[in-house]
């Protein structure tokens, strides 16, 4: 195959790290595919290996098992051990690691080589129009604020034109307004100069709405690799169901498309047999008022409400156990009132290795 | 740092058992070691009482002038002990400068009250100063939730401030502790029998080896005692805030007693500032009989000889200790850390002595050259490069050589590039500690230095020793320059942070 007219860029196969002081591997068996000019997320709550898998694809730290490779290169596996200054992979560091004796100009500069004074100068001018640093080339670190420092690192990372950029929770340390405005921004900047990233974040909205694809992490494993969609509707797991957002997890007997559990009779996603557990988004579900028409459906009682503005969410006291759901704003249900629980959707059949408690 | 130190057992072992218990269990070495204590103590008392009123009003009372006042209580660091003799020393007698001016007659001050003045006058700004922070960081918040539970003043003092400032006033005594261990010049001047000053007159004097060999261990036996001591105090003690929010200072008012406070501090100002400097000075005008300005000259020539090279052979050491000992910690590098704490509590006479067995046996041709003074001052002075190195480390996280990584800097080129620059200020400071700190130094220098090998230091003892203070005076002016410079740095030290 010639350079180029691969579309995978990235591969990384089983992957693992155990350190010192550890008897459990951070990091294992963890393999995915990065495509060019893909987003790719890993997310995951903190301290279940992804940021060190991050560390592993940039080199700063050495896998004990596994092999990385971009296109052709094998950049780290059994015998091999690339340098981080010889795998041509941008990093965008949480705190950012700006070089405080730097000024922007030289902190974007830092890593072009082979260029001359004029071609460095264009390139840092172009990166930083690009990045909206024009005016602040000359300003030190320490003179940005939170939002210009995020895009100074962003800035040092893309200047040598990497195929690959890596991004470990760039966007923590900005407050939630400007944390939205940023990311739509970066995305847009990777997009346009055709670049490849990976982010880590534990922010399952971040994730959702950054990335092209997303892998969910636990424990050092990686549970799901999907689109944001594919990972949100049909979680294959009940970790990635509960991190992904709120849902209902029901224990049932499956047999065909259909299974029986407290929420009723369901249909669900795939054909099963047996016990199952299953997965309900809020949203899958409707609630209307009893009456005579519907009350041989499945009856509750409103438990609690809580508006949230373009969507309100109840709790439904059933028979056995309760259960959530959204609706939109204009159904008004106060809690006491009687009402029937429809599912929209098929359920999600969820692997299980532990079943309910 | 350790094999000397091993050298010095082997040569305290070399006598026969029988020498060597003769030698450890005579009468003369418990009359050094209560000479020793009761200095310590009674220097370590003295400096409290200065101390602990004067961190008080300096921190959290109305005093006019605090910042004044701070400034000038804490200078004294700088001056040496033996300019501190120096002073005390030629104020009295027949020649002295009370009789030369005012025409009074008093005796010479000297021997213990004399040692335990000249030490206090010099140390006691360490615990000062670590008290003051003490006072600093106490949260006011504290007193008032203690308040708020039913304390009165006397039980606040006792159940907040005392347990809050011990961590700060124990390190405050150990620094004096270690000070009064160490000292030299003070002593030897004020006619002090310490085990310091035996050690010198055994090793200058009589050249009995082994049983300066003995007297080095039992210093350092002692150093030892006081570092452990120090840390099973120390131990389990945090006392650093845990709640979060800006602390609300409230200052005492002082009302009435303004003056009075205000005349103590500048009696204190007085005798450990203005005394020093003052006689310096005045014998500098006085006119010198042997001294000239060409021999003062030369032996500025050989302090920097012998400073300058410490200072960047020092660094030279402390960078790639700083490096490993803050990048990859682990049981080996805090040992190395320690070693280098070590070599700075170490009393320079056992150091000294301990360098002296060692080159004569491993390196003979070395033994009372230059290159092997300077090395033991950078071993001495190690761990006041290594300290500004250090926090200036602490402020470049490693993410920043990860960075230049990514970007492709080879390893060498990450540090260079991306942490160097960021400890150049560190490292200037921590080899202007080292410079200054052999300027002033004194034992080492006697016991290493090449034959006639003279330096400012070595100058200001030998005429005062000799009380011709009048000679004494130019050397110790120049010193004091130096030493100005000292203080100079370590404010703009304190300021910055």
């Amino acid at each position: 195959m010639k350079p180029g007219t691969d579309p995978i860029l990235l591969r990384v196969a089983q992957l693992g790290k155990t350190f010192a002081n550890g008897n459990r591997p951070v990091v294992d068996r963890v393999g995915f595919e990065v495509g060019r000019n893909e987003i790719f997320a890993i997310l995951g709550p903190s301290g279940c290996g992804k940021t060190t898998t991050l560390r592993l694809i940039a080199g700063f730290e050495r896998c004990d098992t596994g092999t990385v490779s971009i296109g052709e290169r094998v950049l780290e596996c059994a015998t091999e051990h690339q340098p981080a200054e010889g795998r041509g992979i941008g990093f965008v560091f949480q705190d950012y690691a700006l070089f405080p004796h730097l000024d922007v100009a030289g902190n974007i500069a830092f890593g072009l080589k082979g260029l001359s004074r004029a071609e460095t100068a264009a390139r840092v001018r172009a990166t930083a129009e690009a990045t909206g640093l024009a005016d602040l080339l000359d300003r030190k670190p320490h003179q940005l604020s939170g939002g210009q420092q995020q895009r100074v690192a962003l800035a040092r990372a893309m200047a040598p034109q990497p195929a690959l950029i890596l991004l470990d929770e760039p966007f923590s340390n900005l407050d939630a307004v400007l944390r939205e405005r940023t990311r739509d921004e970066v995305r847009a900047l990777l997009k346009a100069a055709g670049m490849s990233a990976i982010l880590v974040t534990h922010d399952q909205e971040e994730a959702l709405s950054f990335a092209d694809r997303i892998a969910v992490m636990r424990d050092g494993r990686i549970e799901q690799v999907g689109t944001p969609e594919e990972v949100y509707e049909t979680p294959r797991t009940e970790f990635v169901a509960t991190f992904l957002g709120r849902t209902n997890l029901v224990k049932g007997r499956a047999r065909g498309m259909q299974a029986w559990t407290d929420l009723g009779s369901v249909l669900i996603d795939r054909p099963m047999a047996g016990d199952v557990v299953l997965s309900m988004r809020p949203e899958h579900l409707a609630l209307e008022r009893m009456d005579e028409t519907n009350c041989n459906g499945l009856c509750g009682t409103v438990l609690e409400r809580s508006f949230k503005g373009h969507d309100v969410t109840y709790r439904v006291a059933l028979t056995r156990g309760d259960c959530l759901i959204h609706t939109h704003n204009r159904d008004a249900y106060a809690p006491g009132d009687r009402v029937v629980v429809k599912a929209l959707e098929p359920a999600v059949v969820l692997e299980t290795e532990a079943a309910l408690a | 740092m350790a094999l000397p130190v091993l050298y010095l057992f082997i040569r305290a072992f070399d006598a026969e058992t029988g020498t060597a218990a003769a030698l450890v269990f005579r009468w003369r070495n418990l009359e050094l070691l209560w000479n020793t204590l009761s200095l310590t103590i009674g220097v370590v008392a003295v400096s409290t009482l200065i101390s602990y009123p004067l961190a008080w009003v300096t921190a959290r009372t109305d005093l006019p002038f605090r910042k004044t006042i701070l400034t000038l209580t804490l200078l004294p660091m700088a001056i040496p002990g033996y300019v501190m003799a120096y002073a005390l020393l030629s104020l009295g007698g027949d020649a002295g400068l009370f009789a030369q001016v005012f025409g009074w007659q008093v005796p010479r001050l000297s021997g213990y009250w004399g040692a335990l003045a000249s030490i206090t006058f010099y140390s006691y700004p360490y615990l000062f100063l670590n008290l003051r922070s003490g006072f600093m960081g106490l949260d006011p918040a504290q007193e008032e939730a203690a308040r708020s539970l039913g304390s009165g003043t006397h039980d606040i003092f006792l159940r907040i401030w005392l347990p809050h400032l011990k961590p700060a006033y124990l390190s405050g005594v150990l620094v004096i502790g270690l000070y009064v261990l160490g000292d030299f010049g003070a002593v030897s001047l004020m006619r002090y029998e310490t085990i310091s000053y035996a050690l010198f007159m055994q090793y200058a004097g009589s050249y009995d080896r082994v049983y300066a060999a003995w007297l080095g261990l039992m210093l350092i036996s002692i150093t030892l005692v006081v570092l452990i001591a120090e840390a099973r105090l120390l131990r389990g003690t945090r006392l650093s805030r845990v709640g979060t929010g800006a602390m609300r200072y409230h200052t005492s008012q002082l009302r009435g007693w303004k003056v009075p406070v205000m005349v103590g501090s500048g009696l204190i100002v007085v005798a450990s500032l203005v005394l020093p400097v003052g006689t310096v000075v005045w014998w500098s005008a006085y006119g010198a009989t042997y001294t000239t300005w060409a021999d003062v000259g030369g032996s500025l020539w050989n302090s920097f000889r012998a400073s300058v090279p410490a200072a960047a052979l020092a660094c030279a050491m402390a960078l790639p200790l700083a490096y490993v000992s803050v990048r990859y910690r682990s049981g080996f590098t805090g040992m190395l850390e320690r070693a280098a704490w070590f070599g700075f509590a170490t009393p320079p006479l056992a150091l000294g002595l301990a360098f002296v067995f060692f080159s004569l046996h491993w390196v003979p041709w070395l033994y009372q050259s230059l290159a092997l003074l300077v090395f033991a001052y950078a071993i001495h002075l190690l761990a006041e490069a290594l300290g500004p190195i250090r926090s200036a480390l602490y402020q470049a996280p490693p993410s920043l050589e990860e960075a230049a990584r990514s970007l492709g800097a080879g390893p060498f080129e990450a540090f260079r590039r991306a942490t160097l620059p960021l400890l150049r200020t560190g490292t200037i400071t921590g080899a202007a500690f080292v410079f200054l700190g052999v300027m002033k130094e004194l034992p080492i220098t006697f016991i290493l230095g090449p034959i006639g090998f003279e330096t400012l230091a070595t100058n200001v003892w030998g005429f005062t020793n000799d009380a011709l203070f009048a000679d004494a005076a130019p050397y110790a002016l120049i010193l004091l320059l130096f030493s100005s410079l000292f203080v100079a740095l370590l404010f703009a030290r304190e300021t910055r942070n």
